[in-house]
């Protein structure tokens, strides 16, 4: 099957500072990759790369079979959603209305939202387990609900891929755990995503593909138990790492189905320890 | 929203030194469409048509313009802060007007060449901010600031070589701001490009709350952020530029309108937008009425709008705590 996402020898500099070179990656519909490494290696930039932010030195980022150098940027919003690190609050816009925002690639110029698209936004902040803030100024909501209602915003895009570059790295412990559960739950329902973190325990939570980048661009890919491991942890991060299989209680973990069918098992737990 | 200016103007046409009867007023408008007979003085018809109704017409909309570039700064800069003079429109205007006077031109062509600085004086600024095909807000203010600079340099050498017993007071009377030099043939020359860039902004307005999101999500949420935000600064410079050629340094209105307007209809351009045109045209025709009639002379309107403007902004200030609802 051909992946919806192939990057192809891809490479980028900032001025003399090579941030990465020769990379491949392939990320299949339904599926969620995550991009591990310390901070500073390069996720967030290969991020803006395959979201198009970034121009790429050599090498292709392809949207099913498309390239998306030559996308503009209507055509590529249609397709890629890409929520921020950052996110420094504007206006106090209500909720629905900065949801509704994410119906602009699908607006021509002079183009206002109509009550078919407000229904949409609300069926994300549905989705993301928040519709009962539609009506709160999203300045006044905590760092955790405004991640989600731009995750929403994202969704409400209709993008073949969404791309999260931190996006819990703002968060304190709470407002992580809510983000992760909902982006579990996102995947669990087939939702295509690239996330990148600093953090292994984020990786380890979702059942798709890592790829663990060192500085310097060198990555390794594959299923999250063969690339999170002491060793290659140990390699990446320059300090040492354990990797703990510990028992997980039934039914806890994701949102709504997903917690319910979660069974008993095993999770995977790193620790400095 | 359209009733409240209307009502306004009616009451400009019949308040001033030369007292018309509202009666007469509602009249003499009458007539333009209706033949009825004249009962009024023939002076009392000039002074509402020629003088009162293009005042306070061109009062109208210089402050609802001016009001709505405001707010669509402040949208597009995300800064409450902002006014329309940030890009260096109205010192560059101000000096065109300043030669204009210096070399003894009249009134229309003074207007033309103060409306051509201005363009000029903002398309210098877009050109010192663009970097590599983007023009980033912080370079856009900086250049503002050095574009404002250097015009108002330029201005005090103009005063300063004109003839201190004509010239002098001319120029420094013009900036002071006043719509008595308002006309019949002014108000031809000032109003397309008020209109226009007014209807420019209206179209773009929900693209201007994408847009304050930041340029980068807006560009991820596939708004061209540089056409957009070129055709914005296009709009208010036509607007800024009319008005200041007209009216010479009027404050405060495009600062402190969009602030009034977030207060009564929130945040969203969608709304915003259409309640900062007819909170602005209020604004200044109240404004110029007092100017006119406050006293036996004529109040010149920048002094006016700064008194009203600043202590209300600073009220603003202390019950908002800076914040910006």
């Amino acid at each position: 099957m051909t992946p919806l996402i192939e990057v192809r020898g891809a490479a980028f500099r900032y001025g003399d500072r090579q941030v990465f070179t020769g990379l491949d990656l392939d990320v299949q519909r339904g599926e969620m990759l995550s991009i591990l490494g310390p901070n500073g290696c390069g996720k967030s930039t290969l991020l803006r790369c395959i979201g198009g932010a970034l121009t790429l030195n050599a090498g292709t980022v392809r949207l099913g079979q498309i390239d998306i150098a030559g996308l503009d940027a209507g055509a590529r919003a249609r397709r890629i959603g890409f929520l921020f690190q950052h996110h420094i609050p504007s206006f106090p816009f209500p909720v629905l209305e900065v949801v509704s925002m994410g119906r602009a690639p699908h607006l021509s110029l002079f183009g206002v939202p109509s009550s078919k698209d407000a229904q949409l936004a609300e069926e994300a902040l549905e989705r993301v387990g928040i519709l009962h803030l539609k009506d709160r100024p999203y300045t006044e909501v905590s760092g955790g609900e405004r991640q989600l209602v731009l995750l929403a915003r994202t969704l409400v895009q209709q993008p073949d891929v969404i791309l999260l570059d931190e996006p819990t790295s703002q968060l304190d412990f709470k407002n992580q755990a809510l983000s992760l559960k909902i982006i579990g739950a996102l995947a669990a329902q087939g939702v295509t995503m690239i996330m990148t973190t600093h953090d292994p325990n984020h990786a380890l939570l979702f059942p798709g593909k890592v790829a663990m980048m060192k500085p310097g661009g060198v990555m390794l890919t594959g299923p999250a138990s063969d690339v999170i491991t002491d060793a290659n942890l140990t390699a990446t991060y320059g300090i040492d790492i354990s990797v703990y299989t510990v028992p997980r209680r039934a039914g806890v973990g994701g949102v709504g189905a997903d917690a319910r069918d979660a069974g008993a098992g095993e999770i995977k737990l790193c620790s400095p320890w | 929203m359209i009733l409240m200016p209307a009502a306004l103007l009616y009451v400009s046409l019949f308040v001033g030194r030369y007292p018309v009867s509202p009666l007469d007023v509602a009249h003499i408008l009458i007539a333009q469409m209706f033949p009825i007979a004249p009962d009024w003085s023939k002076s009392a018809q000039i002074i509402v048509l020629q003088i009162r109704l293009p005042r306070a017409i061109m009062a109208m909309c210089i402050g609802a313009g001016l009001s709505i570039s405001g707010a669509a700064y402040q949208g597009m800069f995300r800064n409450p802060l902002v006014s329309t003079d940030i890009l260096g429109v109205t010192a560059a205007s101000g000096f065109g007007a300043a030669v204009a006077i210096l070399l003894s031109r009249n009134a229309l062509e003074m207007q033309l060449i103060a409306f051509a600085f201005g363009l000029a004086g903002v398309m210098l600024t877009y050109a010192l901010a663009r970097v590599s095909q983007t023009t980033p807000v912080l370079m856009l203010v900086l250049s503002g600031i050095v574009v404002a600079a250097f015009f108002s340099a330029c201005l005090s050498g103009t005063k300063y070589i004109a003839d201190p017993d004509s010239k002098l007071p001319a120029i420094t009377y013009w900036l002071l701001g006043s719509l008595n030099a308002a006309s019949v043939k002014g108000l031809k020359l000032a109003l397309p490009p008020i209109i226009v860039g007014s209807a420019g902004l209206l179209l773009v307005r929900w693209k201007l709350n994408v847009l304050a999101m930041g340029d980068e999500e807006a560009r991820a949420l596939g708004l061209r952020t540089e056409w957009i935000k070129g055709g914005i600064i296009v709009c208010t410079t036509l607007i800024t530029a009319a008005a200041v050629s007209v009216c010479g340094m009027v404050g405060w209105v495009g600062l402190v309108i969009p602030h009034i307007g977030r207060m009564l209809v929130g945040p969203d351009h969608r709304a915003l937008l259409p309640a900062t045109l007819s909170i602005g045209a209020c604004f200044l025709l109240v404004v110029d009425d007092i100017a006119r009639t406050a006293t036996a002379g004529e109040i010149p309107l920048g002094i006016l709008t700064a008194v009203i403007g600043a202590p209300f902004f600073a009220y603003l200030l202390r019950k908002t705590r800076g914040s910006w609802q």
